[in-house]
């Protein structure tokens, strides 16, 4: 699969998209979830968004992928080098692609944490530490497909490590430490297991895939995928401008993000809904906050308004809702209402 | 009897034919579910398929509970220690390559193989990520799903179920029946060249389309494999364009067997034009100028109706029925409860995975693991116990430490406990309370012999009272039932509250809870031990509802001479199935508690 799907022949599934969209202009949203009906293209966007995202600068010779910009997250190598005047400013630096890693099901603890290089330890007798994929995906984005499905204690891991930023192994005679800040993206199908509430918890956005149901979505899904898997050089060819115009608004998305201003009322806001919600703790409203920030920034507007607010509240929040035994309208419903009470129709 | 043959005769040349079509094109039709017990049927169908499959094309069987490292790959650990540096094992499905893997006894494969499976199948390639081992290798393949399920729930896993294009059912297959041959190896052959510059009109997609919705058909696999199939027809026909007969053939294969509703004839349908003003329509607008001439050729019989009409005749026979019993589409809400929910323990059950860990007490060492992970280690630890010099004459000891310890996790299926709730007041029961103490003993029995337990509530008067806490033993129960006493008001809440409170205790226990609440619906006396109608009936309503919150399986069975709407209106709020059993005998009660909640309903049924 050398040319992925483009991301922007996906017909449909528009709030996957924009979930994704914002993640890749803001980071620092805390990942995104996709759940929902089974070749709906989860798995699918992901994979296009690899292609999607504008490249990055790393510092040359750093195998973490050190961002030359932040001197003050650096690895402990680059600090290293750094104080051994092996590494000097101006640093130089290298374009790289944004990584989009997949976490496998079948992988086993140590090769998503890293451990022994078991090249040189065998043929060298040498301990040297082989990063895993938590490093590769550092500054980029890990994915798991069929999350739900994951074994309990890479979970576990995924969770620390998702918090905290930083992978710590320590192994008799191998103590690493390394940044690993990644955006966390899950897909999977309800129907196979629930996800775990803290795992929940840690996804900033949280996405509902359906299947489409009109036909002429229908029709136009399959059709793309038909002369996709005829021609896929040339399929990829004829979206290539879409992807680009796509490209170029996370570029500027990003560049814009740090201006555009949440005023006081967008706060309270945002207060009054996660209120009416009665979603845990705080982390909903920040997550709300941000993503509207990032989605305005991604239009183009200078001020967080309504209307962002609006169409981010459901993918920022259903996944905090508690479970009210007296109402058993689905979460999304329950976001959709809260909005209408507090915004209007 | 003849007419059956014929029906079977049918089904095997349709079986032969999907074979064919099959090993035109394994990697682009995915797949095949064949439903069929080891036997004659299922050896003849795979022998002829094996035919018509190039001779050097890898075939590989992959047996249920494969292990990660022999399906995926990783760490050969004699190679490695013996070549002294790292030796990938290259697993089944990296061999299987270009080829097609046969799945044995695929209705039992856990969610979680199937999903390296599926992962394996839309990239086309193993990402190996294992025993310090990162390697990507091509493995696009076919695959047959070997499913020897007998009941209706026992399937393969619908993520595998979706990706496969063919759905064949070889279970009524006698060998007789088994005469059709279809498309020789060589003809199979020449498809395969053909393939590639086959050709499909613009109109085929949104034929496959329409038809998959009208036969309620979500999944939009679906109407892409049977684009795929109606290619490899025409190529196996030896056209360089898909035809009406090519298209008929896969909607027959493709979207029959998946139907789920029988599609409404034309004149209801008053959502949208009518089928032929559709594609001029949303013709994509680089649709080439032939193609569109080439549907429009066959103006007289659309294709759409070709298809529908095709895939039509494929539906399995027993749909109706199902549907009619609203058992089709609700079937997998319903399947927790059938058996027992899994949960990992310590040292027993079928083996998950291995991790690292300490072999502590009750957790088993996992041998080869712990080597795995010490072998990498052997050249290091050895140089830094002898210094700096590392003799090469010394004799050689494995040296394993605490952190190379890996332990082999296990996952059990745990017993169900079916929790009676009788309501046995005097509105409901008097009359009916002989037959559910009937229905109750027979279930024991039944019970007993899959080693569940049974408990039973009861509630009348102010309130409800356990009568039988969760029990295997046929004596006690059948002791407490016969002095089960009836009469008085109906304290519906407190039933509903005092059933969730016990299931509740034990799914706590690990046991899955299934409740069977056998009442009329017509609450009277409120949780103060109160009367009144209208209060009652909100408490029961609410109590309901919280029982829905808490997820657990509950059927309701309505006992009263005449179905209630009452009753009907509970199970809806409580998220249960509702059995309406206006004339039923203990033994009808039975058998619908047993379809609903246990796959061993055969075994009472059949006596």
């Amino acid at each position: 699969m050398s040319e992925p799907f483009p991301f922007s022949a996906i017909v449909g599934q528009d709030e996957m998209k924009l979930a994704l969209l914002i993640a890749a202009v803001d980071p620092t949203i805390g990942g995104v979830l996709v759940f929902g009906d089974r070749g709906t293209g989860k798995s699918t966007a992901v994979r296009a968004l690899a292609a999607l995202l504008p490249p990055m600068r790393v510092v040359v010779g750093c195998r973490y992928g050190c961002d030359p910009a932040a001197g003050g997250k650096w690895c402990e190598e680059c600090r290293a080098r750094v104080a051994a005047g092996t590494l000097k400013a101006p640093f130089k630096s290298r374009q790289a692609h944004v990584p989009v890693v997949d976490l496998p099901l079948g992988a086993t603890e140590d090769r998503v944490v890293g451990a022994l290089d078991l090249e040189r330890a065998l043929t060298q007798g040498v301990k040297a530490f082989e990063p895993g994929l938590l490093a590769r995906a550092h500054r980029g984005f890990l994915y798991i497909d069929e999350v739900n499905l994951l074994e309990d204690h890479l979970v576990d891991l995924l969770l620390d490590v998702a918090a905290s930023g930083e992978n710590v192994v320590e192994r008799e005679g191998l103590s690493v430490r390394h940044p690993a800040r990644f955006v966390l993206v899950g897909s999977g199908n309800p129907e196979e297991g629930e996800l775990r509430p803290q795992l929940l918890d840690r996804f900033g956005l949280s996405v509902e895939v359906k299947t489409p149901m009109d036909l002429p979505t229908r029709v136009e899904v399959v059709r793309r995928r038909d002369d996709y898997e005829h021609d896929p050089e040339g399929f990829v060819l004829k979206w290539k401008k879409d992807d680009g115009k796509l490209r170029r608004k996370i570029e500027t998305g990003r560049v814009r993000l740090a201006s555009v201003k949440v005023p006081d009322t967008a706060i309270l806001r945002a207060a009054e809904l996660c209120l009416a919600l009665g979603t845990d703790g705080l982390r909903g409203e920040l997550t709300l906050i941000r993503a509207a920030r990032a989605l305005a920034a991604l239009d183009g507007d200078a001020v967080v308004g309504d209307k962002h607010l609006r169409q981010v509240a459901p993918t920022a929040l259903r996944h905090r809702l508690r479970r009210n035994p007296l109402d058993d309208s689905g979460s999304s419903t329950r976001v959709e209402r809260a909005l209408r009470e507090l915004f209007g129709a | 009897m003849n007419a059956g043959t014929q029906a079977e005769t049918s089904l095997w040349s349709d079986a032969v034919l999907a074979a064919a079509l099959f090993a035109v094109d394994p990697v682009g039709t995915v797949g095949v579910s064949l439903r069929a017990l080891a036997g004659p049927a299922r050896d003849a169908w795979l022998a002829m398929l094996r035919e018509r499959l190039p001779p050097a094309m890898p075939v590989r069987r992959i047996p249920l509970n494969i292990a990660d490292g022999r399906l995926l790959g990783g760490l050969d650990l004699a190679a490695t220690l013996e070549a002294g540096r790292p030796v990938a094992d290259r697993g089944l499905l990296v061999e299987a390559d270009g080829g097609v893997i046969l799945l044995a006894m695929a209705e039992r494969l856990t969610p979680a193989t199937a999903a390296r499976l599926t992962a394996v199948l839309d990239t086309g390639e193993v990402a190996l990520q294992r025993d310090g081992i990162a390697l990507t290798s091509p493995a696009q393949f076919g695959v047959v799903l070997l499913d020897e399920g007998m009941a209706d729930d026992e399937r393969p896993p619908a993520a595998l179920r979706d990706r496969a294009a063919f759905q064949l059912d070889l279970t009524r297959i006698a060998m007789r029946d088994a005469v059709a041959t279809g498309p020789t190896p060589a003809t199979v052959a020449a498809a395969r060249i053909r393939l590639p510059n086959v050709s499909a009109s613009a109109a085929l997609a949104e034929a496959f389309c329409s038809a998959a919705l009208s036969l309620g058909i979500a999944s939009l696999r679906a109407p892409l494999l049977a684009l795929r199939v109606a290619r490899a027809a025409a190529a196996l026909a030896g056209r360089d364009s898909v035809s009406d007969e090519d298209a008929a053939l896969a909607a027959r294969l493709v979207l029959g067997p998946r139907a789920t509703q029988i599609p409404a004839p034309p004149q209801e349908s008053d959502a949208g034009e009518p089928p032929e003003k559709k594609p001029s329509d949303y013709a994509p607008p680089d649709a080439t100028g032939e193609s569109s001439e080439e549907s429009s050729v066959d103006a007289e019989r659309p294709l759409d109706d070709v298809v529908l009409e095709a895939a039509q005749a494929a539906i399995p026979a027993d749909l109706l029925a199902q549907l009619r019993l609203g058992t089709g589409g609700a079937a997998g809400a319903q399947q927790s409860g059938r058996a027992g929910v899994s949960r990992q323990t310590a040292v027993r059950g079928r083996p998950v995975g291995v991790r690292r860990g300490l072999p502590q007490a009750g957790v088993r060492l996992n041998v080869i693991e712990t080597l795995r992970a010490a072998a990498p280690w052997q050249r290091i630890r050895r140089g830094a116990r002898l210094g700096a010099s590392m003799p090469d004459g010394m004799p050689r000891r494995l040296e394993v430490r605490g952190d190379d310890f890996h332990v082999t996790r296990f996952k059990q299926r745990t017993g169900t406990t079916t929790i009676f709730v009788v309501d046995a007041s005097g509105s409901s029961a008097l009359h009916r309370l002989a037959e559910v103490k009937g229905a109750v003993e027979l279930l024991l029995a039944d019970c007993y012999v899959r080693r569940d337990s049974v408990a039973l509530l009861s509630f009348r008067g102010r309130g409800a009272e356990l009568l039988l806490p969760p029990t295997r033993s046929l004596v006690r129960a059948k002791r407490s039932l016969a002095g089960l006493p009836g009469g008085g008001g109906t304290p519906l809440a407190a039933g509903i509250d005092a059933a969730a409170g016990l299931a509740d205790a034990v799914s706590r226990r690990g046991q899955t809870p299934v409740v069977v609440l056998l009442t009329d619906g017509r609450a009277n006396i409120a949780a103060d031990g109160t009367g009144g109608r209208a209060q009652a009936e909100a408490e029961a309503l609410a109590a309901a509802r919280s029982m829905r919150a808490a997820g657990f399986t509950v059927l309701l069975v309505d006992t009263s001479p005449r179905p209630q709407e009452a009753a009907r209106q509970l199970a809806a709020e409580m998220g249960a199935s509702y059995l309406p059993l206006p004339h039923a005998g203990s033994a009808a009660i039975t058998g619908a508690v047993l379809a609903s909640t246990g796959p061993v309903a055969r075994v009472t049924r059949a006596q």
